[in-house]
């Protein structure tokens, strides 16, 4: 007993920045966002909220599953920084949905949805759980320096949103973590208690972008294979895969290494940049709602980000 | 093959280059190579070498790479 995907919703603020844009900002180039990454254009909140584009990802994803947000039996949001430290993202669109069950967000960075789904598996094996929403949003314009060319310009700000329900559509799963602080950090609020000698760090993403590319190519390699292998899937089965959207050469260099074809890799970094956990639940409503996927279609999930985790899952698609 | 020679053969198989215009002070950009196209070639010396190499700001030519594979395996 696992679960099934019984709905998808995503939502994306409407402020769009092209890279011409951002090259009025700081100093950068489309051609040099584009060759390195893939990027174009990305989303970011200026007037909405969080909660508000997540939100608007909750009910679709609820109408799409033809579920009441009352029949709800647990609520987890995968976020590294919601609106507010607490309440938590999960209790706050909770609030909104007007609903009471158990909420909580959890942070395992850009593989949160990944762990949100590993989270999830254990409460339906449980029969703790029939109708589970798994949130994932990330305002990641809030965590970067608009003043460092070099990391603002790889994010964007997105949500996206699955129902689950009782099935056995989730093949295999596999989550890791390697503690490693040094690569890619955010450090957090410093506060200003006046006992505290020490001056807060700046509350920005810091990136090492070898070391992460470096890890990002090789897990996604290592994780497929093994979720490929717990599975009894064979590569040629898999019919779509979905990656993190952090940067299209990791994509690219896991593709050539895993020899499947290109064109079973979905992508949309492109239009949305990075959104952290949320990459992959926008990735997968926009092809479900662009119909691409037939039922019984075996779905890779492939992440990685800062922790370090790493999460990979097969799935088969049961609407 | 010596060491230089396997990390030519993959520099030109990785990126279409001319062998002939290869040489131990030969920097990566001057090959058309980006921070990312190094850590991926790195990437590729680590497998055929069978070792572990640290990305860093050391790797600029393709000399600083054959001496830091040959340091490894020593």
């Amino acid at each position: 007993m696992s679960f099934t995907i019984s709905g998808t919703g995503s939502k994306v603020p409407v402020c769009v920045k092209t890279n011409d844009q951002l090259a009025d900002l700081v100093e950068t180039n489309d051609e040099w966002i584009t060759s390195r990454t893939g990027i174009k254009e990305r989303h970011l909140c200026t007037t909405e909220s969080l909660s508000d584009i997540l939100y608007d990802a909750a009910v679709a994803a609820l109408d799409d599953a033809k579920t009441q947000a009352d029949e709800l039996d647990l609520i987890i949001c995968a976020t590294i920084r919601g609106d507010y430290i607490s309440p938590s993202l999960a209790c706050v669109i909770q609030e909104r949905l007007k609903v009471s069950c158990p909420a909580f967000d959890v942070n395992a960075a850009c593989t949160g949805f990944i762990y949100a789904l590993d989270i999830a598996e254990g409460y339906f094996v449980r029969k703790k759980a029939k109708k589970v929403l798994i949130l994932a949003a990330e305002a990641m314009s809030k965590l970067v320096d608009w003043n460092d060319r070099g990391t603002c310009v790889l994010f964007g700000d997105g949500a996206g949103a699955a129902v689950l329900s009782e099935g056995d559509d989730l093949l295999s799963i596999k989550l890791t973590g390697e503690g490693n602080t040094g690569p890619l950090f955010i450090p957090h609020v410093g506060g200003n208690c006046p006992f505290v000698a020490v001056q807060p760090a700046r509350p920005f993403l810091s990136m090492q972008g070898q070391d992460v590319y470096k890890f990002a190519v090789s897990a996604m390699c290592r994780d497929i294979q093994d979720v490929l292998k717990e599975a009894g899937i064979a590569k040629t089965d898999v019919d779509h895969i979905l990656p993190h959207q952090a940067n299209i050469r990791i994509i690219n260099a896991a593709q050539k290494r895993l020899k499947i074809p290109q064109y079973k890799y979905l992508t949309n970094i492109e239009k949305c940049g990075n959104t952290s956990a949320a990459s992959i639940p926008l990735l997968l409503d926009e092809a479900n709602r662009d119909g691409r996927f037939k039922k019984d279609d075996i779905l890779l999930l492939s992440s990685f980000g800062g922790g370090f985790t790493t999460g990979a899952c097969v799935i088969r698609w049961n609407k | 093959m010596t060491t230089f020679d396997k990390v030519v053969k993959i520099l030109v198989d990785y990126n279409d280059c001319d062998a002939s215009e290869i040489a131990p002070d030969t920097k990566f950009a001057d090959l058309g190579l980006d921070s990312l196209d190094t850590v991926e070639l790195v990437m590729n010396f680590e497998e055929e070498f069978g070792i572990t190499i640290e990305m860093n700001e050391g790797l600029q030519t393709v000399g600083d790479v054959v001496q830091l594979i040959e340091n490894t395996q020593a």
